[in-house]
């Protein structure tokens, strides 16, 4: 089982002081949280990605490659990476890059994004997201299992004879995950391919995770990848912790009443009902986050929100001590029950396990031509007819 | 089968006019689909009991409670009947937010008969100017008679002109429901539920990619 953490890189003015961070302090903190993260023994950190105030999660790659550099173990992961307006090709080099650099530690959860007007700004139609995921994911998966690519397809510009570099780590590429709130076809997408899906089961009933995870499982053994209770499922989550649950609850609440999303809206007690929101003592957190099992089965990785709303980074690696503190029963509690079949999420040493030991990926261009190539003889055809003219 | 009517009403006040017509019409779409031969279920939804869900709504992105109850009705509704006070010259942002937070396609190809009140006639044209659009664009079939009611209406008993229109809108939605031989409707979309309960394989959603599909 991982557990860690993911965040959206909000800057939110702190509601009990008035004081918005800067965008350099929100970075900065990011990755103290990262570090912090890896320091409490957590196992995932995975942030982004907006490209639009008042976020400060737009190009996640530099982000996670940094956070690589100062860390050792933790494994580094979008949320999401935006598969519709993100060129598959870059995608494609990006984290085969950081998979060199990071020594294999990262994967990835594609998304499709919710901000209308970032579908324009970079060329693409949100009416199209789902068609853009499928057909976005589809080449870059090519891109990284194939040396020399050929392709054509609707959204993007013809691709021959094309090779993605560097080639994926030990000739394994990155496992993906599959982020979808409600969208069907995307537990679809994640089934077929047999990758995992990722719920990120926060702001949303538990219903709406219940009925995606199962879809995907369904269809994960549909596909032939293994039995349902065999897939790989991810689940996000949402906590507060403190030693009382009542000053948990007291010190949260006017981070919960202004936060962007849901803030101003229900109350905090209502959305703790709702929704996978668990706002009390550690021991709370604990009981809340093992019982998720009773409507996705055992699971594989669990993800929890804990810098957003404005909170300041000092609560913020509080959080994470006391996170830490539980951290071992959390991993006693998830083990509890769990059928020896039931696999781990991928990681860079197990997929390349199964695939039969490190192979080095590098392609070495060779030319083999005697110094002609098609475009110098396009290039040629033009010029001989220009001066014909 | 019996035909399941929906009849939303949006008063505000207890007792309200607006629940007034509703129950009105309600039981004249009862009785009109009765005498056709065919069994009714007429089921009421009020939205003044639903506002701070709809508030939530519009916030979270997600139904909760009662709110969620009603709008499955509706979404499951054989007719609907729709009943609005007029707030500033169009329908009342209660009524248009239940309506705001309902699954697209939930309505496409759905009879409904509107009605609005007012303490004026001269608000009566609410109904061909805010309520019909609005209908038209959530492709629902309105039929030809709205009704509206000003309060004075209440009272006068003069040929009980707004029963004759209850009557007649009754009539007409009876006639709808009761239209086995109607044109046959527009292909419906998908809705969620049903992607959960078949989804479309990947190997469609592939080809779709890269065809010309809005999904």
């Amino acid at each position: 089982m991982q557990i860690g953490i993911f965040t959206v890189g909000d800057v939110t003015t702190d509601p009990t002081t008035g004081r918005t961070p800067t965008e350099y302090e929100r970075i900065k903190a990011t990755v103290e949280i990262a570090k912090k993260a890896e320091e409490v023994g957590l196992d995932v950190f995975a942030t982004g990605e907006h490209h639009n105030p008042p976020f400060i999660a737009s190009n996640p790659t530099a982000t996670l490659a940094y956070i690589g550099a100062q860390t050792e173990n933790i494994i580094l992961s979008t949320a999401t990476t935006l598969i519709t307006t993100t060129d598959p090709v870059l995608i494609a080099e990006d984290y085969a890059k950081i998979q060199h650099l990071t020594d294999g530690r990262v994967d990835l959860m594609m998304g499709r994004g919710n901000t209308g007007p970032v579908y324009p700004w970079f060329g693409k139609d949100i009416r199209q997201g789902i068609n853009l995921a499928i057909e976005n994911y589809a080449l870059l998966r090519r891109l990284w299992t194939e040396d020399v690519v050929d392709w054509e397809g609707r959204f993007r510009t013809p691709l021959q004879g094309y090779t993605s570099t560097p080639r994926p780590l030990d000739g394994v590429a990155p496992f993906v995950w599959h982020g979808s709130i409600r969208s069907p076809e995307i537990a679809e997408q994640a089934a077929y391919y047999g990758d995992g899906y990722f719920h990120n089961h926060i702001f949303w009933p538990a219903s709406h995770a219940a009925q995606m995870v199962n879809l995907y499982r369904e269809r994960f053994e549909h596909y032939g990848h293994g039995r349902a209770d065999q897939a790989i499922v991810g689940l996000g989550g949402q906590i507060f912790m403190n030693r009382s649950s009542q000053e948990a609850v007291r010190r949260f609440r006017p981070y919960f009443d202004n936060a962007p999303v849901y803030g101003h809206g229900p109350s905090l007690e209502e959305f703790t009902e709702h929704t996978p929101l668990t706002v009390g003592s550690p021991q709370q957190v604990l009981e809340r986050t093992l019982s998720f099992r009773e409507y996705a089965g055992h699971y594989q990785r669990q993800l929890f929100l804990v810098d957003h709303a404005g909170l300041p980074l000092k609560t913020v690696l509080e959080q994470l001590d006391l996170l830490g503190e539980i951290l071992p029963e959390m991993r006693k509690g998830f083990a509890e029950g769990r059928p020896a079949d039931i696999p781990d999420a991928p990681t860079h040493a197990s997929l390349v396990a199964a695939a039969g030991g490190a192979k080095d990926g590098t392609v070495h261009a060779e030319d083999t031509m005697t110094g002609t190539t098609d475009r110098d003889a396009e290039t040629e055809a033009v010029l001989v007819e220009g001066a014909e003219a | 089968m019996t035909q399941r009517i929906v009849v939303v009403s949006a008063g505000l006040s207890v007792p309200s006019s607006t629940k007034l017509l509703a129950d009105k019409l309600g039981d004249a779409v009862e009785r009109a689909v009765v005498a056709r031969g065919r069994e009714v279920d007429v089921q009421h939804v009020e939205l003044r009991p639903l506002a701070h869900q709809l508030a939530d709504h519009l916030l979270t992105g997600f139904a909760t409670g009662e709110l969620a109850n009603a709008l499955d009705l509706v979404k499951a509704a054989d007719a609907l009947v729709v009943v609005t006070p007029v707030f500033s010259a169009s329908y009342s942002g209660l009524f248009k937010t239940f309506f705001d937070v309902l699954e697209p396609g939930a309505l496409d190809g759905t009879p409904v008969v509107i009605a609005a009140t007012a303490g004026t006639a001269r608000h009566s044209l609410v109904l061909d100017h805010a309520l019909r659009p609005l209908f038209a664009y959530l492709r629902a079939v309105v039929v030809p008679t709205g009704v509206f009611a000003a309060s004075e209406d209440f009272g006068a008993s003069d040929d009980g002109s707004l029963d004759k229109r209850v009557q007649r809108a009754a009539g007409e939605l009876a006639v709808l429901l009761g239209g086995a031989t109607a044109a046959a409707p527009a292909p419906a979309r998908r809705s969620v539920a049903d992607e959960f309960a078949a989804p479309t394989p990947f190997e469609q959603l592939l080809r779709e990619a890269g065809g010309s599909s809005v999904r």
